[in-house]
């Protein structure tokens, strides 16, 4: 029943991030384009949030690791949703009046918009590992199940995303629907373990 | 026997190259692969196109005719011209998306004073442009290599007004999304000047059209609606100039005009007077533009 709870934090945090990361392309193209440097740098800075997501998570895991401290990240990573829908349009605003330049624009919009919630997606990871890893054995085998699920997941977000949550809803209301459903995701995998436990 | 065998070859490969020449002359004569599509000049005969990701004819972006390059070979690109007639002489114009530079050297020829900007995302079309479609800058047309949408932000950023402006931004079956909504469509409408023109090159028949036709509709009120195989929307800042004003420009043009293809007489066939969209469709605007998505759907 935990592995299950974890395993469900790490199919909506893989779902999440890439939703966000799509959609982060939709956010800044009305200021900066939809060139190649704005792909360029949103990946970019996605990459880079993730890899230091990824070293955090792994350290925290080396200290009493707890299924709660998972729950919690994860709602943070949701919360971290809500600075984009509240000051999206001022940032934006506030960047082009410093630079035009797309390239430097959307490193910085990128940055300030999107960089930590990927950053505390990225902890989810190694942290879920050392939660399903009993036996050093196991290890290789639980860490292939995490990346299994949250990338697949991750293919899932991008391509239901893309092909038909645009064409029913807006931006906006798609980063509500993901934060909302992180939120529950958060809450519920929190009261499996706890009745588990 | 063996004379048959040898007969029949042969006239085999007569009859292959009888078949042949219509076909075996589209030369690709240029191609490159650039940061945002493959590019290719094609030749036959006499025609010179530029198209992009095939080389095919399907996927045709311009046509120039080698004995005339000022001649509109494209239907889209009269429609876009004929826009001229709400505005016969524009002094400040922009032109975004350049392709083989057939519009701006179409309104220099006949505006030699105008001051012309063209913008363009990709620095390969503009290469291609200027070494194979005769497309050339001056001290008064300059090329920017930049998205549109950021330049039109970056010139609300000046004073600068334009009085004609076109979008020809689209290709075959691609739209740059974030080109074609209300918060973009009042960007533009921003930078142009009291009855200033804008013209725009887009699709007539999917399941965009009731999209963005009311998209236009909610910035710019009613418009000229120009359909054949492309769409093209003539539309006003301001009270959109009447078909008396209009029928008066084409003629005052029609010498300059009509030896490049613009026909007035042609052009007002196309002309569709009737709203012919529900009007409570939902309008694309940066938070809504699934553009792609319903310009592959049908109607």
């Amino acid at each position: 029943m935990r592995n299950f709870a974890v395993l469900g934090i790490s199919c909506w945090s893989g779902f999440m991030l890439m939703a966000l990361e799509l959609l982060s392309g939709r956010i800044l193209a009305p200021t900066f384009g939809s060139s190649i440097y704005v792909w360029g740098a949103i990946i970019t800075i996605f990459m880079l949030a993730l890899s230091i997501g990824y070293l955090i998570g792994g350290k925290l895991s080396m200290s009493e690791p707890q299924i709660k401290v998972l729950c919690g990240l994860h709602l943070l990573s949701g919360l971290l949703l809500l600075p984009i829908l509240a000051f999206e349009g001022p940032v934006l605003d506030g960047i082009f009046d410093y630079t035009q330049d797309p390239r430097l624009g959307s490193l910085i919009a990128s940055v300030i918009l999107f960089f930590l919630p990927a950053v505390v997606c990225g902890t989810v990871a190694p942290y879920a590992v050392r939660l399903l890893v009993k036996d050093h054995k196991d290890a290789g085998f639980y860490a292939g199940l995490q990346f299994f699920f949250s990338t697949s997941f991750s293919a899932a977000g991008t391509l239901l995303t893309s092909f038909y949550f645009v064409l029913i809803f807006e931006v906006n209301q798609i980063l509500l629907l993901l934060m909302g459903m992180t939120i529950a995701m958060a809450t519920t995998a929190f009261l499996i373990s706890r009745r588990s436990a | 026997m063996k004379h048959a065998v040898k007969y029949l070859a042969l006239s085999l490969m007569g009859a292959a190259l009888w078949a042949q020449p219509a076909a075996a002359e589209l030369r690709t004569i240029h191609s490159e692969k650039s940061l945002y599509r493959n590019i290719f000049v094609t030749e036959d005969g006499d025609l010179r196109c530029l198209t992009f990701r095939r080389a095919s004819a399907g996927t045709r972006q311009t046509c120039i005719t080698l004995k005339d390059p000022l001649y509109l070979y494209f239907p889209y690109a009269r429609m876009m011209m004929g826009a001229l007639y709400l505005n016969p002489d524009p002094k400040h114009v922009l032109i975004i998306g350049l392709g083989g530079g057939t519009l701006p050297m179409g309104i220099r020829s006949l505006m030699p004073d105008a001051e012309i900007d063209v913008v363009e995302i990709d620095a390969a079309v503009v290469k291609a442009a200027r070494e194979y479609f005769t497309f050339k800058d001056d001290p008064k047309l300059k090329v920017h290599v930049e998205d549109g949408r950021v330049f039109v932000k970056k010139t609300m950023k000046t004073n600068t007004k334009y009085d004609l402006i076109m979008l020809d931004a689209f290709e075959d079956d691609y739209i740059p999304e974030h080109l074609l909504t209300q918060e973009f469509l009042q960007e533009v409408k921003s930078i142009m000047t009291p009855g200033g023109v804008i013209a725009a090159n887009t699709f007539s028949s999917s399941g965009l059209y009731p999209y963005e036709s009311a998209t236009y509709a909610s910035v710019f009120g009613k418009f000229y609606n120009l359909k054949a195989a492309n769409r093209v929307i003539w539309a006003q800042n301001g009270e959109l100039a009447s078909q008396a004003t209009v029928d008066a420009n084409a003629t005052a043009l029609e010498s300059k005009l009509e030896q490049r293809g613009v026909n007035h007489g042609m052009l007002m066939l196309m002309l569709n007077g009737r709203d012919d969209w529900d009007p409570k469709t939902r309008v694309l605007t940066d938070q809504y533009s699934p553009s792609n998505i319903l310009n592959s759907q049908k109607k």
